[in-house]
């Protein structure tokens, strides 16, 4: 049976790469005496995948994993167990039970929302409603990606979904494209904000919290976005 | 939430920001107000090296048992961040309360190895405690070195308060209250350190004095006041079953060198291998009891999660209820999906079947260290290992579907000859035929692969060899290219890969390990001229330090080539190991007469740590000869 685990991650924890966090809930997964299905051969794996990996430095309060389990006991109880086990800065939110034919929680990924604040002092000073409009009407937002090898340039326009202030003006709301193939980093996106209003951004001045991560519901003209434990279901 | 020490802008610079914020699984944290002894507990090298450390890990929950007392963890701050520390002033910390290092009331070092001095010099600079202990005031933390390279103190003399000779689990308690009951009277330092130094396994450095002979060897070495002894004698658990084991280690996020349960069988080794340091200073062997180590080891994993369990100890083949325990912990492992790492045994029946229960085969290699090519060095250097042994359990694991054999040598050995060294060839020849000799070549699984790696010979304190004349870098290099030519000269060349480790920081190692005192300020000056991570080949700094040693006067051929009087003293003489000096000239002789001496629970040969009165020297010696080499 497969669950798919929502959690959290703030404060000390942004400083814990994405393959130590996999590490993290693999024993926390062990303390917490959770009935998880192993891989066969010598060194038994844990059968577990996560979703979008988070980069360092980012906040979340939207991360799924699944996991493969060979009892249930309550959504509520398993939630329990892991809270139980977590450091200061990471909490369990959520615990679904997925249908069977439910696809991995990787290749679910299509979009993630971002909530993007600024550092004492480092909002620019064009950061307004209208300037963010005009940003997110252009026809087509292009950007170059450097590789080592190359620089290609590309639209990123088709692959934003949402581009806004928040009430207070204080947040930019952010959502795009994660799938596997056309991921885009939040910061890019802002890069290219700031270069359309004469200003370069230092990166290190934005403060970004992941804020869900989302599967389309609907089909590829027209997407729907739910977060990625919409499939699954709440067990006693 | 929690407050750091760096900045964000600082940690998303450097290099694996998580060696600095603590908050791991099993930290200990608690309420600085209300406790009386403040500990900061350093390893200084990086993080993941550190927090690998068993040691460390008994002494951390040993001192956070005690109620008024609150232990912390302190690494080296790696190369990026010790500029950055530097540039902007920040004290160095510890990474449960983030507090600076300098308001602690004790900073405990762990000693491993030498090159690591220069990062101690490194850990007092960045907290903002002078360099010699003489310059300190009660502003500073009490500064206590611990490790197997406090045997030989002399040369980190300077920058320690005291030193704490021996296992750690008996004396803290004693010296916490002595220092609180100090610090209730208002006596000054001084007079903390002198009553400190009465207690059993405490020196305090500067309350001794070294005068030294014309030719540079030591004239006398006592303390300058009257009670104060003068000889320290090691500290030991007797018994190692009813004592402090750290039952919730503190879980890593980032991958460490060990990033599993390590659990100590014993301590101490029966054998007396002569160029080994570990041998003579944990004398006598002490074994843990089996019962107690299986509750140990499913509450450790229970409370950790590790997927991995290791045995520690010396020679674990050698430990009595290994079957017991390892088929035990092959069931109760193979139940949770926990995999077992071994340590290297004696490879037997037993030990291959262990090995392929637990292990890939086709993954796993068996290890072999002869140390030494030949027969004839093999007797000097008391490491009983014969070619036969070694050939019958190649071909017993060949049979078994093994195909990669690993094995250590040392150059630079005393009385090592040309021949000895082509003898480390001709082995892994030997080994290769017999693969080919064993299986039918359908039964092959492949060409054979031997590694055979050496290492370069430091003569140690405290061991048979501390007489001996260590070879020069030169001569190092030239034994070095002499295997790699006899090696190339083996029909089974091909199936042979040698490997063979730099010889540059020998030299450095050869002059801190014997060496005294008057090193302390040639240590001090290569430090301020940027040596630090010395272990580290790409920060080592060779003609730095050999610069330093010219500048300061530092005869290197006096600490390293020169071969020692029977009757000289030595810097460490002052302690007490358990070994004696008689025994130890009586082994070196043996030695050189090329000599085999029985190991301990063949034959009791006085070694003198039968005065601990525990352990193996207790026992009736069971074996009547050594068959289990
Ligand atoms: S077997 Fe020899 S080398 Fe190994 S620990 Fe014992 S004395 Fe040292
Ligand atoms: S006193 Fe005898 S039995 Fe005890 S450690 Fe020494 S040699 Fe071994």
């Amino acid at each position: 049976m497969k669950l798919r685990i929502k959690f959290s991650k703030h404060g000390v924890l942004k400083f814990i790469g994405h393959l130590d966090v996999m590490r993290y809930f693999q024993k926390a997964i062990r303390r917490a005496g959770i009935d998880i299905a192993y891989s066969t051969g010598f060194s038994p794996h844990q059968i577990m995948s996560f979703a979008a990996p988070l980069g360092v430095g980012l906040e979340s309060n939207g991360e799924y994993m699944d996991i493969e389990v060979h009892s249930l006991t309550s959504s509520q109880q398993l939630i329990d167990a892991l809270n139980a086990q977590m450091v200061e800065g990471i909490r369990v939110l959520e615990a679904k039970l997925l249908p069977e034919d439910a696809g991995n929680a990787m290749a679910s990924v299509y979009a993630a929302r971002y909530a993007i604040r600024f550092r004492e002092g480092c909002a620019p000073a064009f950061l307004n409603r209208a300037t963010i409009a005009d940003f997110y009407s252009q026809p087509e937002i292009i950007v170059t990606k450097k590789t080592k090898r190359s620089e290609t340039t590309f639209d990123m326009k088709p692959h934003i979904f949402e581009c806004a202030l928040s009430q207070d003006e204080q947040t930019v709301l952010l959502t795009v494209d994660a799938s596997s193939s056309g991921n885009i980093k939040p910061a890019l996106v802002m890069h290219a904000y700031y270069e359309k209003n004469g200003g370069v951004l230092d990166e290190f001045a934005l403060l970004i919290t992941r804020e869900d991560t989302y599967m389309n519901a609907g089909d590829e003209t027209t997407p729907k976005l739910e977060p990625l434990g919409f499939i699954g279901s709440d067990y006693e | 939430m929690r407050n750091l020490a760096l900045s964000d802008e600082i940690l998303l610079q450097v290099e694996k920001p998580a060696r600095y914020i603590g908050n791991e699984v099993n930290s200990v944290i608690k309420d600085s107000s209300a406790v009386d002894v403040r500990f900061a507990m350093c390893f200084p090298d990086v993080y993941e090296i550190g927090m690998s450390h068993l040691g460390i890990q008994i002494i951390y929950d040993m001192l956070n048992q005690f109620e008024d007392t609150w232990c912390e963890r302190v690494y080296s701050p790696w190369p990026d961040l010790d500029s950055i520390m530097r540039k902007e002033g920040i004290p160095l910390f510890a990474l449960e309360s983030q507090d600076p290092v300098r308001d602690f009331d004790f900073l405990g070092i762990t000693i491993q190895y030498e090159l690591c001095y220069t990062n101690i010099l490194q850990v007092l600079d960045l907290s903002g405690i002078p360099f010699l202990a003489t310059e300190r005031t009660w502003a500073h933390p009490i500064v206590i070195g611990g490790g197997p390279c406090t045997y030989n103190p002399e040369p980190i003399a300077d920058f320690f308060d005291m030193f704490y000779i021996g296992e750690g689990e008996t004396q803290y308690r004693p010296l916490l209250d002595l220092y609180k009951e100090c610090r209730r009277q208002g006596l000054s330092r001084t007079a903390f350190l002198e009553q400190a130094a009465k207690l059993p396994g405490i020196y305090v450095p500067q309350l001794y004095e070294t005068a030294y002979h014309e030719d540079g060897t030591i004239a006398s070495f006592a303390p300058k006041l009257a009670g104060i002894p003068a000889t320290i004698t090691k500290e030991l658990v007797t018994d190692l079953s009813r004592t402090y084991y750290p039952l919730k280690p503190v879980v890593p996020f980032i991958k460490c060198t060990q990033d599993r349960v390590v659990l100590e069988i014993q301590r101490g080794c029966i054998r007396g291998c002569r160029f080994c340091q570990a041998g003579q200073l944990y004398r006598p062997v002490r074994e843990r009891d089996a019962q107690m180590l299986k509750e140990t080891a499913l509450q450790m994993l229970d409370n950790t999660g590790h997927e991995e369990i290791s045995l520690s100890s010396l020679s674990s083949s050698d430990y009595s209820q290994l079957e017991e325990l390892v088929s035990f912990l092959i069931d109760s492992c193979r139940e949770r999906k926990v995999n077992i790492s071994l340590p290297s045994l004696r490879i037997d029946a037993f030990s291959l079947e262990v090995m392929e229960k637990v292990q890939d085969i086709k993954k796993s290699s068996l290890t072999f260290a002869p140390e030494a090519g030949s027969q004839r060095l093999r007797d000097v250097i008391n490491k009983g290992l014969t070619e036969e042994v070694i050939l019958k359990g190649a071909a017993l694991a060949f049979r078994g579907g093994w195909n990669r054999v690993k094995l250590y040598f040392m150059l630079g050995l005393p009385t090592e000859t040309e021949e000895d060294i082509r003898g480390i060839a001709e082995l892994a020849n030997k080994i290769a035929a017999v693969y080919y000799e064993v299986l039918p070549r359908e039964q092959r699984n492949g060409r054979v692969q031997i590694v055979a790696s050496t290492s370069f010979f430091i003569p140690k304190p405290f061991t048979p060899f501390q007489w001996a004349p260590q070879c020069t870098r030169e001569a190092f290099i030239e034994k070095a290219y002499m295997t790699k030519r006899a090696v190339s000269e083996q029909l089974n060349q091909k199936s042979i890969k040698y490997n063979w480790h730099e010889a540059d920081a020998s030299v450095m190692e050869g002059v801190l390990a014997r060496g005294d005192r008057r090193l302390c300020k040639p240590i001090l000056a290569a430090y301020q001229k940027g040596c630090i991570f010395d272990a580290w080949g790409e920060y080592y700094k060779h003609d730095v330090w050999m610069e330093t040693f010219a500048e300061c006067g530092v005869d290197i051929a006096f600490y390293t080539t020169r071969e020692r009087g029977l009757d000289e003293i030595f810097p460490w003489d002052f302690l007490d190991c358990g070994v004696s000096k008689a025994f130890l000239k009586k082994e070196w002789q043996n030695a050189l007469d090329g000599k085999v001496t029985p190991n301990c629970r063949v034959q009791c040969n006085a070694c003198g740590a039968a005065q601990f009165g525990c352990g193996v020297c207790t026992e009736p010696h069971t074996q009547t000869e050594d068959d289990t080499l």
